[in-house]
């Protein structure tokens, strides 16, 4: 077996899991992560669940019979993607409004038995706008040479900078009317204010000057 | 999933190029909501001399502060700040195994906090896997990496103002529903308060009118 640079990680990457990061989940625990992205942009999941077994002390390799139930929300709070899938799972979705989506996995566990341990390893990777797109695979479809191939790429990710652009452009318009609409409010609630304020003065003198005049005690 | 492993070098090499095809990425961007007293680790496996860049914002919650600590496979506290708003931290893993880093909100009594994180491992996979490249990159090839390199830079200073304004958009929305409920809840006091005070002062002269005229027959 050569000992090359790529087949050393390769190695590495059978004794450490393909998706980087991980954490920890409990057994009904909601974990919700938030994706802050402008319209028509593709967003690919990809998770990778280990169950912590208590007679080895290990985390098992891929457990069959556990699944995880991946629910998708736009910023509208409405549901545009509500799945199980297994023990592995790989999800996608295009946003058509922009804005915050939230994406939540909770383990749908179909045997209580399994969580005898009560641990659950998530391995989870996100990817967002033009990070989606395999390169080599892109460039084997459409045969592109390497220089090709380099300005697809750049084509892209300036794509992805004008489309960021154009949401901060709506954002700011967000925020810009959010400040009229509190400049408006503080406005018009303390001139109101000042005249509830006047008028319940006044009316309070009068009533009470007439009450005493009744009582004859002024 | 690619979890095949052959002696010969070229069914290797097969393996490789489709393990690159599954998409083997090495960094991550996520962002999340840690309540009040709560603390959330991530782990990630490194190998030994690479280099990594742990950056994190606090997006929205009270002051915007949250505890942050990233301890390598033995232990060993490489990076900890209490109560910070936003850090890069750049380190070299000396050591081979299980890196883990944590986000606390546990100094918090009730406010929950969205925590952004980006942790790049390594360099970007190469574009083309191609494991023989001899000659060097050309100048096209070269400038082509540089506009790479200066959109990527680009695209994360863009990030961290997507953020900032989301933490100002936020301040200004609750301030906005706020202004609203308390200028009704300060009128309607404004209103409750006046009359009960005259209702007060009539019942104080009312009640000595009727004890006059009672001892008066």
């Amino acid at each position: 077996m050569m000992l090359s640079a790529p087949a050393v990680i390769f190695t590495l990457t059978l004794i450490y899991p393909s998706y980087g990061l991980y954490f920890h989940i409990g057994e009904t625990e909601k974990k919700c992560f938030i994706e802050e992205i402008p319209d028509e942009t593709m967003v690919i999941g990809k998770y990778r669940t280990q169950l912590w077994d208590k007679q080895t002390s290990s985390f098992l390799r891929s457990t069959p019979g556990l699944g995880m139930h991946v629910e998708i929300k736009d910023p509208d709070t409405k549901i545009i993607l509500s799945r199980q899938y297994g023990s592995d799972g790989r999800f996608t979705f295009t946003s058509h409004t922009p804005g915050e989506h939230q994406i939540c996995l909770h383990s749908n566990s179909t045997k209580m038995a399994l969580f005898a341990g009560g641990k659950l390893r998530v391995h989870l990777d996100i990817q967002v706008g033009e990070h989606t797109n395999n390169y080599p695979e892109i460039a084997a479809k459409d045969k592109l040479t390497e220089l090709q191939l380099r300005v697809r790429q750049l084509l892209d990710q300036v794509e992805q900078i004008q489309k960021e652009q154009n949401y901060q452009r709506y954002r700011e318009e967000r925020f810009r009317m959010t400040s009229e609409s509190t400049n408006q409010r503080v406005l018009w609630w303390s001139i109101a204010q000042t005249l509830i304020l006047i008028i319940t003065g006044i009316w309070q003198m009068k009533h009470l000057k007439s009450f005493f005049e009744a009582k004859k005690l002024v | 999933m690619c979890s095949v492993m052959y002696g010969s070098p070229r069914v290797l090499l097969q393996v490789l190029w489709a393990q690159l095809l599954c998409g083997w990425v090495l960094g991550s961007e996520l962002t999340f909501e840690l309540p009040d007293n709560a603390k959330q680790c991530f782990y990630e496996d490194i190998i030994i001399g690479t280099k990594c860049t742990l950056e994190f914002q606090v997006v929205t919650g009270g002051h915007y502060d949250v505890d942050c600590r990233l301890e390598d496979p033995d232990g060993t506290t490489l990076y900890k700040e209490m109560k910070k708003q936003y850090d890069s931290f750049t380190f070299t893993a000396a050591k081979n195994g299980t890196y883990k880093f944590c986000f606390s909100n546990e100094f918090s009594t009730f406010t929950h906090k969205t925590v952004y994180f980006d942790f790049q491992v390594g360099d970007d996979p190469p574009l083309f896997p191609n494991e023989n490249r001899v000659t060097a990159l050309t100048q096209m090839e070269s400038a082509c990496v540089s506009i790479h390199e200066a959109l990527k830079s680009v695209i994360d200073y863009q990030t961290h103002f997507r953020l900032r304004e989301a933490q100002g958009r936020s301040r200004a929305e609750d301030l906005n529903t706020r202004v609203a409920f308390w200028s009704i809840g300060e009128a309607i006091i404004l209103l409750v308060v006046s009359i009960s005070q005259v209702v007060l002062l009539r019942s104080f002269f009312s009640d000595k009118k009727t004890t006059t005229t009672r001892v008066g027959s």
